[in-house]
Formats: structure tokens, C-alpha cells, sequence
């Protein structure tokens, strides 16, 4: 099962990618750096994925005491760390030539920089508790309240500053970018989503060996 | 007393890490009757106390109270338990009977002022009602401890080395309150390593060792020298 | 009813340590003194420039003597083993975290009080106008402080290297908090009514409603250690 979704990922990817770097229309302004856009974006709408999944799997964890359910919190909350450190750097890298500077501290990056540190501070809290089950309660309860701080953080950075482009996929007119834009934005988000699946269903599976590893 | 089995330890196990503490422990305590339990230090003693008192829950196998099972029904063996373990639960900066009145009301109980002082009186403390704690030794605290045990009137008592550090006076008191509590019916399971007044009191004795009870039988008239001897040949850990 | 007095008996039982011990009003004293004088030191001589930071600085002040105070709650409890007392004690847990948490309140908005009051005097600020709506907002954002930092000092007291990982935790959850305060803060300052930063007051209410909540909700799996 997870062999057939590490196939659909690298197809989904492989044919993405190509989309992005290949298919899709050279940027007029900003040139062929812009291209960075379609793994920038869907890196950072996955690990938003990864975090609701983190926060589902926390309630899941508290009401049930399953362990299974803190392995997937767990799983997710490394592999969203990674995707938005990765997230943040291509921005980064796509900011550069196209506005000058390496960061700003403008709504949206503002948001994603402590949404980052929040998680980092997630796996700093599994990675100080030896006692498992402890580790697994407090993360849960870590989880909640970052997920439910999450939308307090989005409207107090975005009233306090407002600079980053206008959400092109998610307002309400809907997206206002050409099809040739839209379609390799899409498959390469769709990739992407399947990749943090496939790196979660690996790292889960990893975990419950440990876990089972004692006597 | 009661021939119901107010205390029941099933096959538990409990491992720290890689390191099996107790390698399936059964043992039970009915109401009205006072189980010592000897072993070594280290020999998993004070491991099984806390997962009777809640605090630790056992890696495999059950432990009820009551019928409850301590590590899925916490909450409702609380109420019930009466825990002297190594921490004395005191706060150095509150006097003596602050202490107790503290402790009372967490514990959700009314006890008048009267009730307070009286305990007080029962451990000897009564003279440094009002003095800090911080000023007291530690056979003092060992007494306060006890004291605030004793106001809740608990069903079931579980005690750490109970009449470690306490002066003949402090030990007779001891004594008579258990035996009280005993004949109220209450399960008391006492845990030691050394061959002291426990044994008075104590209707069976169970040596740990090893993991394992590797002892359970009825005190009946055996006295310390007898209790050594005994322990000495069941115990793979000399004391 | 027991559980409000099982609360108020944390309350009492806190407050009580703190005023025979002083030891975390002493800390917050002395350094609230401290950071008075560094503030001068690099900020006082250009009034204007002042006057721009001053909320910023004022909060930076509060958050670090909150983080000192709330990194101290559970100290006592952990020094003198009263942790499992506190968890064995049967009834609901949360009544712990509201007690531990109206004491935590109390000496952080003493503390805070007192800084104000030594900004007002050794800076020169006019407070008459501001005054009113300055207490709501710093009301609002201590009890945001507390109320997670009440939770997550429970939570990181019996973790090696608590006191690195309680500010690492607790910061950018409080983002939102620092944010309102700061920026309401600079805008009564500026002469500007309450209901002109209403928006932020509505934030800060709802960021309190859903941390005491979530609070409540969780206190007792955390204390369980």
C-alpha cells in the first residue's frame, strides 16, 4: 500500500515538475525564477495539511489514548516542520531577485515563521521527554493549543501588516491566474500532499517498530 | 475482616526503559488486614506502591481497588486512598496546621478547626502548630505527613516506610491509629526494608525480590529474628 | 461548591507562600528595576524616539516578567514533592489550574502596576486620558499570558531543560496576544478612544476565551506527569 502511494508520488511529482519548469509559461516580469513558485506554494499548503493532521491526531490521541493516533502526530509534525522550513527557504529564494530581499516581515511570512517555530517547539517537547506516553500527552495538548492559536496568529499578523501578494488561489473571487498557471500548480500540489503522505506512512510505520521493539 | 480482597495486584509488570522493575507481581490485601512488604532497596517496592497509588501505571497486567482498576479508573480510587510515600507534601513557607487545613480542602473534606488540632495533638506537633514548616526536622514532617493522612480516614492506606525517622512516642501513636483504621476495616499495605514495628501490625508478610513475591504467608507469631531468617532464604538480594 | 474552594484554597495556599517567601515577588521587583534603568540607558535621552517604543517596550517588560513568574509556579509543588499530592487529590483538576492561575494573575498585574507606575514617573508619561482603556487591554493580555502559561509551566516543570523550553513554547503561541496589546497599547497612548482598537479587544477576548477553555479542558491530563 505504501509502495503504490510512493509510485503515485514520484508520478505525480515527476509530471508536475515538468509542468513547472518546462510547460508552464515563462513569468514576464520576474523571469524564469517565478517557476519556483509551483514548489514554494504547494510545500507550504502541504504542511498546512500536515498541521490540521497533527491536530486531528491530538484530539484523536487525548479521547482515544491510542498510540497509533500519537504516531501520526508525531509523523506529521516532522515532516510539516520540514515542509515549511523548505517552504520558507524557496520563498526566500523566489524573494530575492523578484522583490530584493531575502525576507519581510510582511503578513504572510510572518504567519509561516511562527507557525514554524511553533512546531519546532512541538518536536523540541517530544524530543526532551524519555517517558513516551508522557511525551505523547504533552504533545497533544501542545498540538491543540497551536492549532487553535493558529487562526488568532493568521488575523493579528495579517490587521498588523498587510504587504505579501493578494492570495491568488484563495479569494473569494477565485483565482484570477491563466489556466496554463492554475494546472501545474495543481498537480504539483497534489504531488506534494502525496509525498507528506508517503514520508508520514514511512516515519509511522518506522515508530510503531520502535514501539514494538520494547519488551 | 471482610474476606474480600480490597487490594488486588494481577501479574504486573513494570519495565523502565529496558529494565524489567517488576516482572509480574500479584499480591492482595483484603479489608482489616495490614500487608508488609519487604525488600531490597531498588527491589521494585516503592515502583509497586506508586502504581497502587496511581501514580505509575503498571507496563502489563491489573491492579484493581475496590474493584476499580487504577490504571483505567484513577479518579475513582482516589477518593478512596490514603498515600504516605517519600515526599512529605508539605510547603516549608505554611505552618503546620496551614498545612493541613490546605491539604483538607484540596482534598474536598470539612474538618473544623478542632479536627485539625486534634491530629496535630495525635502526632505531636501540636506545639509548633503555628511555626513554619521550614523549621522542622525531618521526623517532624514525616509526622505532619502522616497527620494529613489521618484526617481523610482513608480506605485503603499505603505507606512508604512508615515508622522510618519517628520517636518512640510518635511510633506507639502510629501504631494505635493503624490498628484503628484496621479494625474500621481498612486494607493497609506497608512497604520496608527493614525488620521494624511494620511487623507488629502486619497479619501477612510478602517478600519482593527479584521481580517477583517470592514470599506470602501469615505473620502469626514470627518475630524479627524469624522475619530475617525467612527473608534471608527467599530473597536472592541480601538486605 | 468545593470546587470553587478547592480553587481558592490553591489561591490562598499560593499567595500565602509567596508573601512569607517573597522570593518570585523579590525576582520581579528587582527586575522590573532593571529593566527600568536599561531602557533608560539606551532609549531615554531622545524623547520622541522613546515615546514611538515605549508600548513595544512597556510589553517587552511585561512578557519578560511574566515569563520569570509563570516559569516559577510550580517550583514549590516540584521542590517539596507536592505535585503527586496535587494530583491525587480527587475531584476535578482544573479547579488546581483556576487556582493557580487567578494567584499567577494577581502578581503578575501587582508587578506590572508597579513597572507602569515607574514608567510614568522616571519617563514623564502622561497616562490621564489612556488610563482607562490601558487597564482593559492589560487585563486582557495578562490573563492571555497566564492562562497558557499556567498550563504550559505545568507541562514543562518536570522536563529537563525547563527553563529553555517554557519561553520557547509559550512565545509564538502568545503571538497574537503581544500583537493586540502592543498595538492598542500605542494607539491609547496616542490619544485614541477605546472603541478605536476594539478589533484588537475582541481578539484578546476571544484568544483568553479559547486558552482558559483549552486550559480547563487539558490541565488534568497534563498534572497527570
Amino acid at each position: 500500500m505504501v509502495k503504490t502511494l510512493g509510485w503515485l508520488t514520484a508520478l505525480a511529482l515527476v509530471v508536475g515538475l515538468l509542468m513547472a519548469f518546462v510547460v508552464a509559461p515563462r513569468e514576464v516580469t520576474q523571469g524564469n525564477v517565478q517557476r519556483i513558485m509551483y514548489v514554494h506554494v504547494p510545500l507550504i499548503l502541504a504542511s498546512y495539511v500536515a498541521f490540521v493532521v497533527l491536530a486531528i491526531a491530538s484530539i484523536l490521541y487525548l479521547v482515544r489514548r491510542d498510540p497509533a493516533a500519537d504516531r501520526l502526530a508525531h509523523a506529521s509534525g516532522e515532516v510539516g516542520v520540514v515542509f515549511v522550513g523548505l517552504g520558507i527557504a524557496t520563498g526566500s529564494i523566489w524573494g530575492k531577485p523578484t522583490w530584493g530581499t531575502w525576507w519581510t516581515w510582511d503578513a504572510r511570512l510572518t504567519s509561516v515563521a511562527i507557525l514554524f517555530v511553533m512546531y519546532l517547539g512541538y518536536l523540541l517537547l517530544r524530543g526532551t521527554i524519555d517517558d513516551p506516553e508522557r511525551a505523547a500527552r504533552y504533545c497533544a495538548v501542545l498540538g491543540i493549543v497551536a492549532a487553535l492559536d493558529i487562526p488568532l496568529v493568521h488575523f493579528s499578523v495579517y490587521w498588523w501588516r498587510t504587504l505579501h501578494q493578494p492570495p491568488s488561489l484563495m479569494k473569494p473571487g477565485g483565482f484570477t491566474g491563466s489556466a496554463s498557471i492554475l494546472w501545474p500548480l495543481l498537480v504539483n500540489l497534489l504531488g506534494f500532499v502525496l509525498l507528506y503522505a508517503y514520508f508520514v506512512a514511512r516515519r509511522v510505520r518506522l515508530l510503531r517498530a520502535e514501539a514494538e521493539a520494547v519488551p | 475482616m471482610s474476606l474480600e480482597p480490597v487490594i488486588r495486584v494481577i501479574d504486573v509488570r513494570k519495565v523502565f526503559g529496558l529494565v524489567p522493575v517488576l516482572d509480574g507481581v500479584s499480591l492482595e490485601v483484603r479489608g482489616g488486614e495490614a500487608v508488609a512488604l519487604l525488600g531490597a532497596n531498588g527491589a521494585g517496592k516503592t515502583t509497586l506502591l506508586k502504581i497502587l497509588a496511581t501514580l505509575l501505571r503498571p507496563t502489563r497486567g491489573t491492579a484493581t481497588i475496590a474493584g476499580h482498576d487504577v490504571a483505567r479508573a484513577p479518579e475513582a480510587v482516589r477518593p478512596l486512598l490514603g498515600v504516605v510515600a517519600h515526599g512529605a507534601w508539605v510547603y516549608d513557607d505554611l505552618t503546620a496546621r496551614e498545612n493541613l487545613r490546605f491539604w483538607s480542602t484540596l482534598n474536598g473534606l470539612a474538618v473544623g478547626a478542632d479536627d485539625v488540632s486534634a491530629a496535630l495533638g495525635g502526632v505531636g506537633l501540636e506545639r509548633v502548630a503555628d511555626a513554619r514548616v521550614r523549621t522542622f526536622s525531618a521526623g517532624m514532617k514525616r509526622r505532619l505527613s502522616l497527620a494529613r493522612v489521618m484526617l481523610t480516614r482513608p480506605r485503603v492506606l499505603l505507606l512508604d516506610e512508615p515508622f522510618a525517622g519517628l520517636d518512640q512516642r510518635a511510633k506507639k501513636w502510629l501504631e494505635s491509629r493503624l490498628e484503628t483504621l484496621k479494625a474500621a476495616g481498612a486494607a493497609l499495605l506497608m512497604v520496608t526494608h527493614s525488620f521494624g514495628r511494620e511487623l507488629g501490625i502486619a497479619d501477612r508478610l510478602a517478600v519482593l525480590a527479584g521481580g517477583r513475591i517470592a514470599l506470602d504467608t501469615a505473620r502469626g507469631t514470627l518475630g524479627p529474628d524469624d522475619v530475617q531468617r525467612l527473608y534471608a532464604a527467599h530473597a536472592e538480594e541480601g538486605l | 461548591m468545593s470546587y470553587a474552594r478547592r480553587a481558592l484554597a490553591v489561591v490562598w495556599k499560593d499567595l500565602a507562600v509567596e508573601r512569607r517567601s517573597k522570593e518570585t515577588l523579590n525576582a520581579l521587583v528587582f527586575f522590573s528595576l532593571l529593566l527600568l534603568f536599561v531602557f533608560q540607558f539606551t532609549l531615554g535621552a531622545d524623547r520622541e524616539r522613546l515615546a514611538a517604543v515605549l508600548p513595544g517596550v512597556l510589553w517587552l517588560g511585561f512578557v519578560l516578567s511574566a515569563l520569570l513568574a509563570l516559569g516559577r509556579t510550580f517550583l514549590v509543588e516540584r521542590e517539596h514533592d507536592c505535585w503527586e499530592g496535587l494530583l491525587l487529590a480527587p475531584g476535578d483538576k482544573s479547579a488546581i489550574y483556576l487556582g493557580k492561575l487567578l494567584g499567577n494573575l494577581l502578581l503578575m498585574l501587582l508587578v506590572e502596576a508597579l513597572v507602569l507606575g515607574l514608567f510614568v514617573v522616571f519617563f514623564d508619561i502622561d497616562l490621564s486620558r489612556a488610563l482607562p482603556g490601558l487597564v482593559v487591554v492589560v487585563l486582557l493580555g495578562t490573563l492571555g499570558l497566564a492562562a497558557v502559561g499556567t498550563l504550559f509551566a505545568a507541562m514543562t516543570a518536570n522536563v529537563r531543560a525547563r527553563e529553555l523550553l517554557f519561553p520557547v513554547l509559550l512565545l509564538p503561541v502568545q503571538v497574537p496576544v503581544l500583537l493586540a496589546t502592543v498595538k492598542a497599547t500605542e494607539a491609547l497612548l496616542l490619544g485614541e478612544p477605546l472603541g478605536a482598537v476594539a478589533h484588537w479587544v475582541k481578539l484578546l477576548v476571544a484568544a483568553d476565551a479559547v486558552y482558559v477553555v483549552v486550559s480547563l479542558l487539558t490541565f488534568d491530563v497534563v498534572l497527570e506527569g
